[in-house]
């Protein structure tokens, strides 16, 4: 059970929260332009990083706002947290094999 | 003899109170304090199970949780317990106990036929066996099934409740033994909240069991004077009976508490187990070791036991767990027991050494004392039928691989064994944390923590009482340092002893006068039947990662998780593939350490209280008029309303037929509301749905589709413009709150310029849906101030007044084909209004009608249910909806409308179906084929989506979901079911009833 800190209510625990997924995935304002190859990689296609990831989650049981969040996938060290449309704050960025 | 096997003086029980209890049908005695397994030993029982695959005769190995043999079914009735180790349970007034897997006695037990046939039962038997013929498994598996069972699982519900809990501690310490009582002490003295939590009754550890010193007092004494400081501190809790068993992510640590199981008397309002969430900042993990057995020829017999196990049984528990002892071990530190063994009176007829020059100060210790030891000798064979009576030791080659020489027979009733100590990192690997193996002690110990948390004592590979009292002081305070408190400096050192168990030699498998696999057995994991050779034949066969091992031999499964069994495994793994072990690495820990019952995973959360029930304000009148309800998401919904003696079909039969030819009402309540507001919220139902809004003007309502990004339907309803930039979507029952959550997600985070306001207000109305011929007529007489006329209501608009005296906005819309009218009023009118309808509606016949008529109707009429026709794979082409689908506006979904395969001619698409028969009612979900085969496999082409008897029709019919169906009206498709029969079916329109709409516009 994570402890997320939601950068409105605090710190929660996870069943307070719904995921959506990668982060900074800009729906195409011409979706129509793309080909269906592009299109298909928006609409289906996640990063499926080990290590810091940046992705979305919602406070849904909370303030059921959304925001970003910055986890290593593999420890599940919470980085950072940051508001939708701000810029990712610099982290140690972690890779592993 | 009452307890002829009890020490006269000494041990952690209470004499003066006796207490009886029954085992195998037998009655005995013990004392408080004893768990059945010391009473039993008391008892001079020590035959009390057989094993799992051979039926063997099993005894005691172990005297805690990590006892694989001594597997009881506790209590009778609805509160028996099955496959309880004997050693968790504490004994208590008419405590019934049996063992289990035994037929029909444990002494004379038939399935120890098994012994004889055992070259039958390799590791991978069952796979290798019954798999051929296929079709013969099924008759296998049930004979097997019942041969291999272990408890019986109680017959009657549950009559006990449990409880959940959270909290939160600076710092929670697992284990109460030397290291976890000097970690608490340190932590608590500094402030820190603390929770200190034990599987045992009282706390100690190890303590308990032993007759080491501290600070020049008995270890029990300090024991309980650190207690009494602990529980004189507010800022710290010490649970007992609690077991931490899950430690999950951002230090989320579960912990099972016990309250009940040990009383004689179970309190009516105290809940069997507490089952603990406990969100720690730090953990000290201080959960001791679990001493290793040694794998030698038929080390199962009873009287077989751990050494610390038997020394436990003496000093804790003041029983004699034999007469006559032999000592078995391959480290300094087992000698001890025999010390120990002999202070109680139990004669030790030898020490039998692994080692070639014992050495130590336990062992000079038992060599003043004039124990025989025998260096450099291994056990080769035991005997005894119920219980170990003899034994035969022989010398060994240096390299210990094989017997040097002829050897002796000792007498003996009891074999204490200790292949040295495994650390319990159970926790530690839980979370997450690395081990490593340490060639000191020849076992994992951690490595390094990936969340906060430490190990210290034992656990963490530091044997020797000084050392462990320091690491766990040590823990204690960095903890509560790094929980951000400021630990006075220790006063002083703890003294104790600064011996481990080491030296030690490690001999992985012991030799004996044949091979292993061509005679006796060499058990390495108890609980499972699993042998050396077993382990063996894995390897030879090719499943040689430990993993894989794990898996075909069954090592380490079972309730005891391999706690005896993981570590010896791997050394002979290791041995055969000439690997050292760290090269083998481990098999994964996972929670939970030991079975939890499932009551404490539901804790209060069961029967009614699983989910929320919503219920509508009309509720209360449809539970009086005998209505059925239907569980719709959290929502009670009327699903039909029998008359006396009507059936389902009967009642169904009445209300469709009323609805078509008079007067029905439903509650529509619990369709979700979604109040929209905002400059741009006509822009953003445009983007959210398929249709165009921007020419929706106040007054009028609109049906809307909404697919998901993938181009898939995702809801429908209809939506209401009550003013300008104001609008009132309608949902699903049971989709309300994930559109919310949609619509949410896209204002949130894609359309953030959007200024759009969400509101979800299905709770502030109340509906009433008033459906056929009489709608208007009806309507007119219940309202002064509206307009009912077709010209000034028509179809797809709304209009706001008074309905029955109360605020109404009343929808001239329709889900059952027939003339309607929704009526919207505030909840708390909701009663008054449905009971004014149905008065005023007497004249008419007005029929209530539940969900399975409202289905009827609209499938009658084609419309989808979402949900029912889609199951997200269907388009809105595979509807047929596609002039829902605007081709001048960008909506989400929109693109994926044109990828490749959404444009599949073939794809499932929704058809009606008409069986042959017009009395054969379609299942549905059932599968349709257009060749009928003998049996399967048959190519499928579609699916019933829904399916009815229809009064109006006056036959079945149904909904489904074919490949190329809209192409297919007119073609024949088979419904293959159940036994021979076949039903066939017309494909069809999906339009039945008035397919021009005029009753629902007239």
């Amino acid at each position: 059970m994570l402890l997320i800190p939601c950068p409105y209510c605090g710190a929660r625990a996870e069943n307070e929260f719904g995921y959506g997924g990668e982060a900074h995935k800009v729906r195409p304002e011409t979706p129509e332009n793309l080909s269906d190859g592009q299109w298909a990689d928006y609409v289906f296609m996640q990063k499926n990083t080990k290590g810091t990831y940046h992705e979305r989650w919602v406070h849904s049981q909370g303030c059921r706002r959304w925001f970003n969040v910055i986890r290593d996938t593999l420890t599940n060290e919470i980085q950072a947290v940051y508001e939708m449309g701000e810029t990712p704050p610099e982290v140690d960025t972690k890779t592993y094999l | 003899m009452a307890q002829r096997y009890r020490l006269s003086k000494g041990g952690r029980i209470d004499r003066d109170r006796l207490i009886d209890f029954t085992y195998d049908g037998r009655k005995l005695q013990g004392y408080q304090g004893d768990t059945l397994a010391s009473a039993l030993i008391a008892n001079g029982r020590h035959l009390v199970g057989r094993s799992f695959k051979y039926h063997r005769p099993r005894g005691f190995l172990a005297a805690g949780a990590e006892e694989p043999n001594a597997l009881m079914q506790i209590g009778t009735g609805a509160r028996t317990v099955a496959d309880v180790k004997a050693t968790q349970v504490e004994l208590y007034q008419g405590l019934t106990a049996s063992p289990v897997n035994a037929w029909p006695s444990v002494k004379y037990d038939l399935g120890a036929v098994n012994q004889a046939f055992s070259k039958l039962f390799p590791s991978g038997f069952y796979y290798k066996t019954f798999m051929w013929p296929h079709s013969a498994w099924h008759f296998y598996e049930r004979v097997i099934r019942s041969a291999a069972g272990l408890g019986k699982a109680p017959d009657k519900p549950d009559p006990d409740f449990y409880d959940k809990r959270y909290a939160h501690a600076d710092v929670l310490v697992a284990g109460a033994g030397p290291a976890g009582l000097a970690a608490a002490l340190a932590a608590g003295r500094s402030g820190a909240r603390v929770i200190l939590v034990d599987e045992q009754p009282e706390t100690g550890g190890s303590l308990l069991a032993s007759r080491d010193e501290i600070d020049g007092k008995p270890g029990t004494s300090w024991a309980e004077q650190a207690v009494a400081e602990l529980r004189a501190m507010d800022n710290v809790r010490i649970l007992t009976r609690t077991i931490a068993f899950g430690y999950y992510d951002h230090n989320w640590i579960a912990l099972l508490e016990s309250l009940t199981d040990h009383l004689a008397e179970k309190p009516d309002d105290v809940p069997r187990q507490r089952f603990w969430k406990v969100r720690a900042k730090q953990v000290v993990l201080a959960t001791g070791a679990i001493e290793r057995p040694l794998v030698f020829r038929d080390n199962d017999r009873p009287g077989i036991m751990l050494a610390n196990a038997a020394q436990s049984y003496v000093n804790r528990w003041a029983v004699k767990p034999g007469e006559t002892a032999v000592l078995f071990a391959n480290n300094d530190g087992a000698y001890q027991a025999a010390l120990d063994m002999k202070a109680a009176g139990i004669q030790i007829a030898a020490a039998v050494d692994l080692r070639q020059d014992p050495s130590g100060p336990r062992t000079e210790a038992a060599r003043a004392a004039g124990i025989d030891i025998l260096a450099g000798h291994a056990i080769t064979e035991t005997q005894g039928g119920h219980r170990v009576n003899r034994i035969k030791v022989a010398p060994m080659s240096e390299d210990g691989k094989q017997l040097a020489g002829s050897g002796q027979t000792l007498e003996c009733d009891l074999v204490a064994m200790s292949g040295g100590w495994n650390p319990t990192v159970h926790l530690h690997s839980q979370s997450r944390g690395k081990l490593r193996f340490d060639s000191d002690i020849a076992s994992f110990v951690p490595d390094f923590a990936v969340q906060a948390e430490r190990s210290a004592g034992a656990c963490n590979g530091t044997f020797g009482l000084a050392a462990v009292l320091a690491e766990g002081e040590t823990a204690g305070r960095a903890a509560a340092e790094a929980a951000g408190f400021s630990p006075a400096a220790a006063n002083g050192h703890y003294k104790a002893a600064s011996d481990g168990f080491t030296p030690a030699r490690w001999l992985w498998l012991t030799p004996s006068t044949k091979p292993v696999g061509h005679g006796g057995k060499h058990f390495v994991d108890f609980q499972n039947d699993v042998t050396a050779a077993d382990l063996h034949l894995a390897l030879r066969e090719g499943y040689t990662s430990v993993e894989h091992v794990k898996r075909y031999t069954t090592t380490g499964m079972g309730t005891d998780q391999g706690k005896t069994s993981n570590v010896n495994a791997l050394g002979i793994v290791s041995e055969y593939r000439e690997l050292p072990i760290e090269e083998l690495g481990v098999t994964t820990f996972r929670p939970p350490y030991t079975p939890v019952t499932f009551g404490a995973w539901g804790g209060r959360d069961v029967e009614e209280f699983f989910d929320p029930t919503r219920k509508t304000p009309m509720h209360s009148w449809h539970e009086r008029a005998g209505a059925a309800f239907e569980d719709v998401g959290l929502w009670k919904r009327p699903w039909y309303y029998p008359k006396a003696g009507e059936t389902m079909h009967d009642a169904v039969q009445r209300e469709s037929k009323a609805a078509r030819e008079s007067l029905g009402v439903l509650d529509a309540t619990t369709l979700g509301r979604i109040d929209i507001q905002g400059p741009d919220s006509g822009e953003f139902l445009n983007r959210i749905y398929t249709n165009g809004w921007k020419t929706l003007k106040p007054g009028f309502c609109r049906y809307g589709l909404m697919l998901g990004e993938d181009g898939m339907v995702r809801d429908d309803g209809v939506t209401a413009c009550l003013g300008e930039n104001h609008y009132l979507m309608h949902t699903t029952t049971g989709g309300a709150a994930d559109v919310l959550a949609h619509l949410e997600e896209y204002l949130q985070t894609e359309w953030p310029e959007l200024q759009v306001y969400l509101t979800t207000v299905t709770e502030q109305y109340a509906t009433a849906a008033i459906a056929g011929p009489n709608a208007r007529k009806l309507l007119a007489e219940l309202t002064g101030d509206i307009d009912v006329s077709p010209e000034a209501f028509p179809f797809m608009t709304f209009r706001e007044g008074h309905v029955a005296g109360v605020w109404a906005r009343v929808s001239r819309i329709s889900f059952s084909g027939e003339l309607s009218f929704e009526i919207n009023v505030e909840a708390h009118n909701g009663l008054h209004m449905w009971q004014t309808i149905i008065a005023a509606g007497e004249k008419y016949a007005i029929t209530p009608y539940g969900t399975e008529t409202m289905h009827v109707l609209r499938a009658e009429k084609g419309f989808i249910i979402v949900g029912q026709e889609t199951d997200g794979t269907v388009t809105p082409m595979d509807l047929g909806m596609e002039k829902l689908c605007s081709t001048k506006k960008e909506f989400v979904g929109r693109r994926s409308l044109t990828r490749p395969d959404m444009l599949d001619p073939n794809r499932k698409q929704l058809v009606g179906l008409l069986p042959d028969n017009p009395k054969d009612i379609l299942e549905e979900g059932a599968q349709l084929v257009e060749t009928v085969r003998p049996e399967p496999p048959m190519a499928m082409v579609g699916h019933v989506s829904s399916s009815y008897m229809s009064p109006t029709l006056g036959r079945a019919f149904a909904l489904a979901l074919i490949k190329g169906g809209q192409h297919k009206h007119g073609q024949k498709v088979y419904a293959p079911m159940t036994g021979d029969k076949t039903i066939a079916c017309t494909i069809t329109s999906p339009v039945f009833f008035d397919p021009e709409g005029e009753r629902l516009r007239g």
